[in-house]
């Protein structure tokens, strides 16, 4: 089985590598956009796993950090076009606030959230990050309930050109391996035992002579930071930049593309990403499809009751599927009640 | 005559129960000391008061010569203060060799180390296994914990305070729920242990405590009604009227 697993993951990251010329050979531009969403949410759902999976912190406010992360490029733009000041579109500055700024507040909220625990902590979570999303509709300069539309994107430079659709993919491709790689390295350090540990048993880690309620913060602040890296790439794919992507249904969506994917290992977000992804796009065809198929009449709007379908396939792989699709590789089948 | 441990005056109260009243006791550096008592004595909350989970309502607790009575549980542990659970309190999806190597980790300073592997790191694996083999468990170092049987947890349960190179180990009945063949190997697992280490020792084996025992304090209501030696404690009327079986008091 962990041939299979191995080999499904190589494979879906190589396909990944390889998306935008593909979609260029066959002249589908469209498909290098919504993958290059995949990654970015693969990035959040990434970040959200080392809280979630890893630290058994169920924050249900991640939205907020990739606000924030997008936040950073529009009101950089926004000074930009509107007083003149071009250093404000700097992209690796947007990059490099888009990490620090989410951070931060991911240190702040999590100092107050993480003195509770349970539905406490998830409440918490998404109160704070409901505060924001409200703040930043209240902030009409930036756009308010409307967003902000981006005319001039994150600016590298001669480094790259993020308008060429290609070269923005390869930098989320390049950014989601990295993070990867950093996430790998984190949960398997010291500090990582900690975080994991004290997922296990939290009493027995203070009683072993660890302050665990600083190791779950510090893991916090980082998972914040690197969601708002996935913040700064949304702005930047989307042209974009608005208060929707804050709402908390954004939250419960990366916490169903952990749970989809497999909490607690490294590759489960990224294919829960694909997989949520894949399924909003490709259900509603399928449905009208199938409509056809068995000969149903006003087969057009049946695509529009995709959630109907997706709802109770989530259900099931939550049920059934220990550990979600990558524990389904690893043949985990098996009854989670 | 020095003390490691040193209680004074030490109340809790839930609601109108008096879980402990008025406690003093004293634990001597290298002796083994058992708490004994029917159930509903307070023997764990007084354990909760000396690991620091449970805040005394009065009185102090005094160890290695300073009060800790306010002290946080993961201060105490630095302190070389050390528990044993009652009810098993491992991490059940690490293995055994990981749980012991967390506990290692704990007194190797800060953990903010972000990117050495900690499964391959001789610091922690090292240290890990000799606690182990200590306990009796080296061949079972890869299995996972909630794979052990009941009386392998417990001794994994040991391994770890053992691995947080305690002063003193306050044991929370080790010896709870185990068949007489895994009691006695605990029993001869402590007995190596004892001298290097001062030990207060809460258990309902009676046999354990009188095979280990270097002192014995009878809880009753959360008062000691009696502290001496085993056979001090083996004849005093008062405990046999309280514990040891009421119709003796008679004689």
């Amino acid at each position: 089985m962990q041939m299979i697993r191995v080999g499904f993951i190589a494979l879906v990251m190589l396909a990944l590598a390889v998306v935008p010329v593909v979609a260029n050979a066959i002249d589908e531009p469209f498909y290098v956009s919504l993958f290059t969403r995949m990654l970015v949410l693969a990035i959040a759902a990434s970040s959200l796993n080392l809280v979630l999976g890893y630290g058994g912190m169920v924050s249900f406010g991640h939205a907020a950090y990739l606000g924030l992360g997008s936040y950073v490029v529009g009101i950089g733009f926004y000074h930009a076009a509107n007083d003149g000041m071009d250093w404000a579109l700097n992209g690796w500055m947007h990059l490099a606030l888009a990490i620090i700024i989410p951070g931060l507040a991911a240190l702040l909220i999590g100092a107050i959230s993480l003195r509770t625990r349970g539905v406490y902590f998830i409440m918490i979570t998404l109160a704070f990050s409901q505060m924001l999303y409200y703040f930043f509709i209240g902030l009409e300069r930036y756009g308010g309930d409307d967003g902000l539309s981006l005319w001039y994107l994150s600016d590298f430079g001669s480094v790259m050109d993020l308008n060429d659709d290609s070269q923005l993919y390869y930098l989320a491709y390049g950014l989601l391996l990295l993070v990867l790689f950093i996430l790998y390295r984190l949960v398997n350090s010291r500090f990582g035992m900690v975080v994991r540990g004290a997922k296990s048993n939290e009493r027995r880690l203070m009683a072993v002579g660890f302050p665990t309620y600083r190791y779950r913060l510090v893991a916090f602040g980082i998972s914040g930071a690197i969601c708002g890296v996935a913040g700064f790439l949304m702005a930047n794919q989307s042209e974009f930049v608005s208060t929707s992507e804050m709402h908390w249904v954004h939250s419960g969506d990366l916490i169903v593309m952990v749970v989809l994917g497999g909490m607690g290992t490294l590759f489960g977000p990224v294919l829960g990403a694909v997989g949520f992804l894949m399924l909003e796009q490709y259900l509603p065809e399928l449905m009208e499809g199938v409509c056809h198929i068995i000969g149903g009449s006003s087969c057009g709007i049946a695509g529009e009751y995709w959630k109907m379908v997706f709802g109770p396939l989530l259900i099931l792989i939550v049920l059934f599927a220990r550990g979600g699709i990558d524990g389904l590789l690893q043949g985990k089948v098996g009854r989670n009640v | 005559m020095s003390e490691a441990l040193t209680i004074e005056g030490l109340v809790k109260q839930f609601g109108g129960l008096t879980a402990t009243d008025h406690l003093s006791l004293s634990v001597t550096k290298g002796e083994v000391h058992a708490v004994i008592g029917p159930n509903g004595a307070g023997k764990t909350t007084l354990i909760g008061q000396l690991t620091g989970e449970i805040t005394p309502d009065a009185g102090t607790v005094r160890f290695a010569g300073r009060d800790v009575t306010g002290l946080a549980v993961h201060r105490r542990s630095m302190l070389g203060l050390a528990r044993s659970f009652q009810i098993t309190n491992v991490l059940a999806d690490f293995t055994a060799r990981a749980n012991v190597a967390l506990a290692v980790q704990a007194h190797q300073g800060h953990s903010f180390r972000f990117w050495r592997k900690a499964a391959t790191d001789q610091r922690l694996i090292g240290p890990a296994e000799e606690h182990l083999a200590t306990v009796g468990l080296a061949d079972r170092a890869g299995v996972t914990a909630s794979s052990l049987s009941h009386g392998e947890q417990r001794q994994l349960e040991l391994a770890m305070a053992l691995a947080t190179r305690p002063a003193m180990l306050l044991l929370d009945e080790p010896m709870a729920g185990m068949g007489p063949e895994d009691s006695a190997r605990m029993v001869e697992i402590l007995k190596r242990l004892k001298g290097d280490l001062t030990i207060l020792l809460v258990e309902h084996d009676m046999d354990a405590v009188f095979a280990l025992a270097d002192r014995i304090t009878v809880l009753v209501y959360g008062r000691a009604i009696a502290t001496g030696s085993p056979e001090q404690i083996r004849n005093d009327p008062d405990v046999r009227a309280a514990y040891l079986g009421e119709e003796s008091a008679d004689a």
